[in-house]
């Protein structure tokens, strides 16, 4: 019993699990990746951070700032940036939700239209304008290091499974709104998220639910995104809805299928 | 003699010469079983119900229904540390730590899910074949009352495991209890022991749901299957098939070689489906706490339309002399489906009264033949369906992007709309369908063949139907509706006046029928 | 009772047809091979399980289309329970339509109403029981009877009695008082206003003494959700815009229709939406109800600040929290 538990607690690591694996690992280096962009941002003199705002000033004019206004005041149809923080320029413009595709309830996760560079520039950008939640950088996000699994479960329960769903997959919102998937979201992203409150999110401070908190919930999102299936096909892991299809449609379907047959008579 | 024939005739003996049992099998081996695929349906239900037997009976072994606090240090890494109620730690030990324990739980789980639906599509064979009309009223009652109970027992199983979902479905449940006037609170109070949650449901509900139910199950089977027997089954008809006989294959061998195999069957495919498909993972609900709730918080799908009925509510509430009452929960989670269930549990002496046929009926309607009935069917069922819907909407609302409250609204208005909507339609169909039967009977079959007259006129060759098909098609009775009349010989209206205008009123519409095609049709067709 | 002027006829029983395995000896072998085969694959799935139960460890994942990367062990266990179970009827089936006879059986019904000389029978000793019981004359023993029977039925209600206490005046109140601190759920830490940001929620519980265990049935109504808006976006009049503090307005959690959880914070409409029955909330305006079937606003809680300026309950809830119940007064 005691070698069988040890044994499961394990089961990431096992040599069998080389789709899970290679799954965790393609993670990791889209982690690390985004984890390296954002610190380049890090240790920069002052020249080229003002290069670099000028910079994003451009791409602000040119790409954002029919809709939010020349100096990211805001306009009748988005808001005002100023004060939002690079945090929220990273999310929302490296998730490609913005710029926005049409003017629909919600932005949706798109592939993003600018490239790190040019992501960054208008973080720097933005940020220039007021002070804001800024994009947490690689030694923040160590999850893996600072966060709790079974923590974090708890935490997303109470603070993010009545939009996300208990296994993270969304749900819907008033009105056409939706709380999109966490799954595939880079931990960077989902840590912006939660201290920035983007389109219908509420912001969760760092008073409320500590940064170390925030990484345990990271940690248990990872860690429900990597889960095989322990009990076969997920079926969404939505709960009883698509259950209930299937017990209807394969279940009966293939009971009936047999009683047809049974009742046919023999040639 | 063979050896095992002596053998086989001594134990016959010995039990003949202790019960005298050889009377009665020699009658009931012979018994006759018509053989058709809808007739399997109840089997379904049933050899479910055994699997169930089978499966919560292992379940039990390990599974603890206590709602004592205990702190999760199981092999699953994400709940280790986490406070929890034995009942949810048990249940994630049965998944984790018990070999094929998660399989049993799936496969339990699923069978549930059959054995409700089976009872569902068996009631529907039973309903639109007229299965339900005298004698077999009982058994109609009978069934009605183990779809209730089936839907309790579901229920109270999915609740047991006292994870997120279900203590989410519980905290509904108690809700429910305590709108119910003047008694609500005291019955909430002595359900749960006091204020939900507390810490005794879980083990009541275990109770019924292991003990009292399925006895309650084995009794109302037993009963119902007994009288199955006792009235010998119905049959469809056709040719050589009467009123007055059976036709189909005996007990022994084939009949018993067709349904014992069908229980492997229905095994063999809820094991299968336990295999393959994850159902009610518990370990990513987490435990249950009153604070927490998921998105897509959804009942199983039996309890779906009950879900649906109550989001599609009015936010209705009355207060009266400083009482409270709930009408956005009283209307849709208790008068509806009572009035449902028990209009359900009536309908053999409803039909019976309007149609003012008291006589027994062992061939099964084509519901074509029946369109009224048919038609109050398919009502019932789009009622049902729109409430399921409803029931489903934030699911449906993600998948196909559309918003909760465009389904809501559909609901609301769909729900009243769509039932009668779907009864004109089907009755229309119905009476189609005897159009076409009567032509079919009196043209014959369009072949497809078109021949050029001698005048040049091209027409298509019809070729007559088998007399066997032709009397499966005029083999029904059309009966005229009950002649109730206003007033007396004397012009004196009768004291049931109004009752009788009703009653005769409902007798026409469900005596409307397309006349059949009769011998004289044919031989007047003949004559031209 | 019918209408019916001359029916078709009823031509009968149709002839039995033979089946190849009744006429063709080759036939009948092959079929006796094929259900030998589906129980020979049924033994074939026993040995499946036997063997995924022994020796494939528990921590084994595989990846197959459709389903994903699955458990083996629970997958091959499953599969060869199914498959056993599966062929056996298979082949138990298959054995029926083709090789047992399968020419159709005709037996008769009798009518169900017992011949009128023994109903008469049965009324008459049903009657002469009655009589010799004399329960007709002896009016005494009937009312008697009738009362001991009609009252015996109420013991097992009494002896129901200790399956709960009586609800009482408990049920309406909560745990929290003047001064109570809202600490965030999970955590225990207190909050200060500025803690949170315009925009943001938290989800609390009053404060207990360190140690001390929550139930869950305090949980249940103690629940509180913490929103921080713009001040100037309220819409309260001013008894309610007083028990806010600098733009945080407390509601209680658990949803005033049947007691879920609501905390789904739209940050950009200013609703709350509860996922078991969609009835959507205005935080705006005291959380009216704009949707859905809930029929009052969630109880707000008063708050504002203590001396060391941490978020504290400025008064216990005005009103009971969660689902109404018949002495819940408006």
């Amino acid at each position: 019993m005691e070698d069988n538990l040890k044994r499961l607690s394990r089961f990431r690591r096992h040599r069998a699990v080389a789709p899970v694996l290679l799954v965790l690992a393609l993670l990791s280096i889209g982690t690390t990746f985004s984890v390296a962009g954002a610190a380049t941002s890090g240790p920069i003199t002052a020249a080229e951070r003002s290069a670099l705002i000028e910079e994003g000033k451009q791409i602000f004019l040119k790409g954002c700032s029919s809709c939010h206004g020349l100096n990211a005041e805001g306009a009748a149809i988005a808001p005002s940036l100023i004060g939002v923080g690079a945090a929220s320029v990273d999310f929302q413009v490296a998730t490609g939700r913005m710029p926005m595709a049409d003017m629909s309830q919600q932005a949706m996760r798109k592939a993003p239209l600018y490239n790190e560079r040019e992501v960054e520039a208008l973080a720097a950008y933005v940020a220039s304008l007021a002070p804001g939640p800024e994009i947490p950088g690689e030694e923040l996000l160590n999850y893996e290091r600072d966060g709790s699994v079974a923590e974090g479960g708890e935490l997303f329960r109470t603070n993010c499974a009545m939009c996300h769903n208990y296994a993270g997959q969304g749900g819907a919102l008033t009105r056409g709104k939706y709380a999109p998937t966490v799954m595939g979201v880079t931990p960077r992203h989902i840590y912006e998220a939660m201290i920035t409150g983007p389109q219908s999110m509420p912001v969760f401070s760092d008073k409320t639910i500590t940064p170390e908190e925030k990484l345990s919930i990271i940690k248990w999102i990872k860690a429900a995104e990597a889960e095989p299936q322990l009990g076969g096909a997920a079926l969404g892991r939505v709960g009883p809805v698509t259950e209930g299809l299937l017990a209807w449609t394969l279940g009966l379907g293939l009971l009936v299928g047999v009683a047809v047959w049974l009742a046919m008579k023999a040639r | 003699m063979t050896a095992r024939e002596r053998i086989a005739g001594s134990v016959a003996n010995y039990v003949d010469e202790r019960t005298g049992a050889a009377k009665w099998m020699k009658k009931n081996l012979t018994k006759v079983f018509p053989d058709h695929w809808s007739f399997l349906l109840g089997e379904i239900v049933l050899y479910s119900f055994i699997i169930l037997l089978l499966s919560g009976t292992y379940l039990t072994f390990w599974f603890d229904p206590s709602q004592r606090e205990v702190i999760y240090d199981g092999s699953y890494e994400p709940l280790q540390g986490i406070e929890m109620s034995a009942a949810y730690a048990s249940t994630l030990d049965i998944s984790f730590e018990v070999r094929g324990g998660l399989l049993m739980r799936q496969i339990h789980h699923w069978s549930a899910l059959i054995f409700v639906a089976g009872m569902v599509v068996h009631l529907m064979r039973v309903y639109f074949t007229g299965a339900f009309r005298k004698p077999r009223e009982f058994n109609w009652i009978i069934g009605v009352g183990l779809l209730t109970l089936g839907i309790v027992e579901g229920f109270l199983g999915y609740s047991l495991p006292d994870d997120l979902l279900s203590g989410t479905g519980i905290r509904i449940a108690e809700a429910i209890i305590q709108a119910l006037p003047v008694v609500g609170s005291y019955l909430a109070f002595f359900a749960f022991g006091g204020a939900f949650p507390g810490e005794a449901f879980i083990p009541r509900i275990y109770t019924v749901h292991v003990l009292l139910l399925p006895g309650a199950f084995l009794a109302l089977i037993t009963v119902h299957l007994m009288l199955v027997w006792y009235q010998k089954h119905t049959q469809y008809p056709g040719p050589g098939r009467t009123e007055k006989n059976v036709v189909g294959y005996p007990l022994l061998p084939v009949y018993m070689a067709k349904a014992g195999g069908f229980f492997f069957i229905v095994f063999g495919v809820t094991a299968f489906l336990g295999a393959v498909a994850s159902i009610n993972p518990v370990w990513l609900f987490g435990p249950y706490t009153p604070a927490q709730v998921t998105a897509g918080s959804q009942p199983d799908w039996y309890m779906g339309w009950l879900d649906g009925l109550v989001r599609m509510a009015p936010p209705l509430e009355s207060y009266i002399f400083g009482y409270t009452i709930s009408w956005n929960i009283l209307i849709p989670a208790l008068i509806v489906p009572g009035i449902l269930f028990t209009g359900l549990a009536l309908y053999p002496f409803i039909e019976s009264w309007i149609t003012g046929d008291k006589r027994e009926h062992h061939l099964l309607d084509r519901p074509r033949n029946a369109p009224n009935r048919t038609a109050l069917g398919v009502m019932s069922i789009t009622f049902m369906l729109v409430a399921l819907i409803n029931g489903g909407n934030d699911i449906i609302a993600t998948t196909f992007d559309l918003t909760i409250n465009q389904i809501m609204w559909f609901s609301r208005i769909g729900i009243f709309v769509l039932p009668p909507l779907a009864f004109v339609i089907t009755k229309r169909l119905c009476l189609s369908l005897q159009r076409a039967d009567r032509e079919l009977v009196l043209h014959g079959r369009e072949t497809g063949r078109l021949v050029m007259m001698p005048h040049g006129e091209f027409v298509e060759v019809h070729e007559p139907i088998s007399p066997e098909k032709a009397w499966l098609l005029t083999q029904h009775e059309q009966v005229p509706p009950l002649a109730l009349e206003e007033h007396d010989a004397s012009g004196v209206r009768r004291p049931k006046a109004l009752t009788n205008k009703l009653r005769a009123r409902m007798s026409r519409a469900h005596a409307v029928a397309i006349p059949k095609a009769t011998a004289e049709d044919l031989k007047q067709i003949e004559n031209h | 009772m019918s209408n019916e002027i001359e029916p078709l006829k009823d031509p009968g029983l149709p002839a039995h047809t033979p089946r190849r395995a009744d006429i063709d000896p080759l036939a009948a072998k092959k079929a006796e091979r094929q259900v030998a085969i589906l129980f020979l694959l049924s033994a074939a799935g026993t040995i499946l399980l036997i063997a995924s139960y022994l020796f494939i460890p528990q921590d084994v994942f595989i990846f197959f289309p459709v389903l994903g990367s699955t458990n083996a062990h629970q997958l091959f266990l499953g599969l060869g329970l199914a498959a056993s179970l599966f062929f056996i009827g298979m082949g138990a089936i298959h054995w029926a339509k083709t090789l047992m006879p399968d020419e159709e059986v005709v037996i008769q019904r009798h009518e169900f109403r017992s011949p009128d000389e023994d109903r008469a029978e049965f009324v008459k000793s049903a009657k002469e029981g009655a009589a010799a019981a004399g329960l007709g004359r002896r009016s005494l023993i009937k009312r008697t009877l009738g009362l001991s029977l009609g009252l015996v039925g109420l013991s097992p209600l009494i002896l129901l009695g200790d399956l709960g206490p009586l609800p009482d005046e408990k049920q309406k109140m909560t745990s929290w008082k003047k001064g109570t601190r809202l600490v965030t759920d999970p955590g225990d830490r207190p909050i200060r206003p500025e803690d949170l940001e315009v925009g943001a929620v938290a989800q609390t519980l009053p404060a207990v003494a360190p140690g001390t265990h929550r139930k869950l049935s305090d949980i249940a109504k103690d629940a509180v959700l913490l929103i921080r808006l713009r001040p100037e976006e309220f819409n309260l009049d001013a008894e309610r815009l007083s028990w806010t503090h600098e733009g945080i307005i407390a509601f209680s959690k658990i949803c005033s229709h049947m007691g879920c959880a609501v905390a789904l914070y739209e940050q950009q409409t200013k609703h709350l939406l509860c996922p078991c029955h969609q009835s959507t909330f205005d935080v705006t305006r005291a959380a009216k109800v704009i949707f859905g079937p809930a029929a009052r606003p969630l109880p707000q809680l008063a708050i504002t600040v203590d001396s060391e300026g941490y978020l504290v309950a400025q008064n216990p809830f005005n009103e009971p929290v969660g689902p109404s119940f018949w002495g819940r007064s408006a």
